[in-house]
């Protein structure tokens, strides 16, 4: 069974790796590209800490082999920050404390840059819906709304 | 946790598909949105020798009304089914069971054609498939055949597919006007499996005369259950409270749980009554035009 070539667009930029099929994304986004920004969190599709997105969807990066990404563009936590400028959504978990241990806050961060994509002005519902399947396990979760809630005022204002 | 080693295809058509099964049988599984085979491998419960990747198989996302059927391509995601403004308009019990499966990341790829070719008793779509008379569309060496809801599920984890044949749409009868479906589901947490949930999908006529009637149950037996009783005590009846608790009863007689970590078998089949009672009063004000 052997490697296989594939191409990834990451965060902008071309990258090619030779990888086993059974590699997972979040193992080849790590291990393979050195980014590890994207964390490994219960590794069984529950708590998503790997979220990227994959063709601007956030999707769990523990889920998925990474030669299914062949082709496709992937966005990780380190693709937020343009130019040395925070994302308003990481300026937002910033202003409002969102994060207490930091583990869950890269995958929150991407489900919620997703979200203020589709919904410019979520309602607090909406934001709760949105994140249902990220967990942080600290229960911060009035910060991580008020961050959300943050972000979108700041990109409704044309950030 | 890493999962065994296998060989990885990428088919471009379903007849391409079809040949990679016949060619690799037992040893091989197909791959659509992950969301159960992919656990199941990093658990090593699954351990296909070859795995075919079927999501770069175009053809098999579309959701449209033709010919009298709401035909859902197998690999339309549950975010699609979501976001279609044919769902949200018409189709509110397929609305309500993807809104609660799994979440909203699994929901991006899981599918709707992964979730009942997988067998899995505690999945969402097969009961609402009960509950809405669906078929299925397989394709195999001999091409097409159509296999009723109510033969598909033959066995805990086990339909009525053969090794080299492929599920590529869903097929629902389009509702008439006056019938509207609902489903309540208990789940512990977002992403758990139900406890118990009912399917509902009912058709009205004047003085809630009820003209049709199906009810389909989650994860309280061996496969998906079709509460028949609770259907036939319903049908042509006047539905109002004395004959929702009757079919209520019923539904809750017909189940079969198993007690686990969710609850006892008394405690589910309650769960079953009062969720079919909630699932009918709710479809009887949809039936009506409510939301």
């Amino acid at each position: 069974m052997g490697k296989q070539k594939i191409h990834i667009k990451i965060n902008g930029s071309d990258m090619e790796a030779d990888v086993e099929p059974r590699l997972l994304l979040v193992h080849c986004i790590r291990d393979v590209f050195g980014l590890t920004g994207t964390h490994i969190g219960c590794d069984t599709t529950h708590c998503g800490a790997c979220t990227v997105h994959l063709d601007g969807k956030p999707i769990k990066s523990c889920t998925l082999f990474a030669v299914q990404a062949d082709g496709c563009e992937v966005t990780t936590i380190e693709g937020l920050e343009q130019d040395g400028k925070l994302h308003p959504v990481q300026e937002g978990f910033w202003q409002e404390h969102g994060l207490q241990c930091g583990f869950c806050t890269p995958g929150m961060m991407m489900t919620s840059v997703a979200l203020l994509r589709e919904k410019p002005n979520p309602s607090e519902d909406e934001i709760r819906f949105a994140i249902s399947g990220n967990l942080c396990r600290c229960t911060g979760y009035m910060n991580i709304v008020k961050s959300i809630q943050y972000a979108a005022q700041k990109l409704r204002q044309g950030a | 946790m890493i999962p065994p080693s296998f060989e990885y295809h990428v088919p471009d058509s379903v007849s391409d598909a079809i040949g990679m099964l016949k060619r690799y049988g037992s040893e091989a599984k197909l791959l659509s949105g992950g969301m159960s085979l992919i656990p199941l491998m990093k658990l090593r419960l699954a351990e296909p020798a070859h795995v075919i990747d079927i999501n770069r198989i175009s053809g098999l996302d579309h959701i449209k009304e033709e010919d009298g059927f709401l035909r859902i391509g197998a690999l339309v995601r549950e975010a699609d089914l979501e976001k279609s403004s044919l769902i949200r308009r018409k189709y509110l019990l397929l609305l309500d069971t993807t809104l609660v499966i799994a979440d909203p990341l699994v929901r991006n790829r899981a599918t709707v054609g992964g979730n009942l070719a997988h067998g899995d008793p505690a999945n969402d779509h097969p009961a609402t498939m009960l509950a809405l008379e669906a078929e299925f569309a397989v394709v195999g060496p001999q091409g097409e055949r159509k296999i009723p809801v109510t033969s598909f599920f033959t066995d805990l984890f086990t339909t009525a597919l053969s090794s080299d044949e492929i599920l590529t749409e869903i097929r629902i009868p389009i509702p008439p006007s006056g019938s509207g479906g609902a489903y309540f589901k208990l789940e512990r947490k977002v992403g758990d499996f139900a406890t118990a949930a009912v399917a509902v999908q009912l058709t009205v006529a004047k003085d809630d005369l009820c003209e049709r009637v199906g009810i389909g149950l989650t994860n309280v037996g061996l496969t998906p259950v079709k509460a028949q009783k609770a259907e036939e005590a319903l049908r042509g009846k006047k539905i109002d409270g004395e004959s929702i608790k009757r079919a209520a009863q019923l539904a809750a007689q017909e189940s079969e749980p198993t007690a686990d970590l969710r609850g006892s078998e008394e405690y589910k089949r309650d769960l079953v009554r009062v969720l079919t009672v909630r699932a009918l009063n709710r479809a009887l004000e949809r039936s009506r035009g409510g939301k």
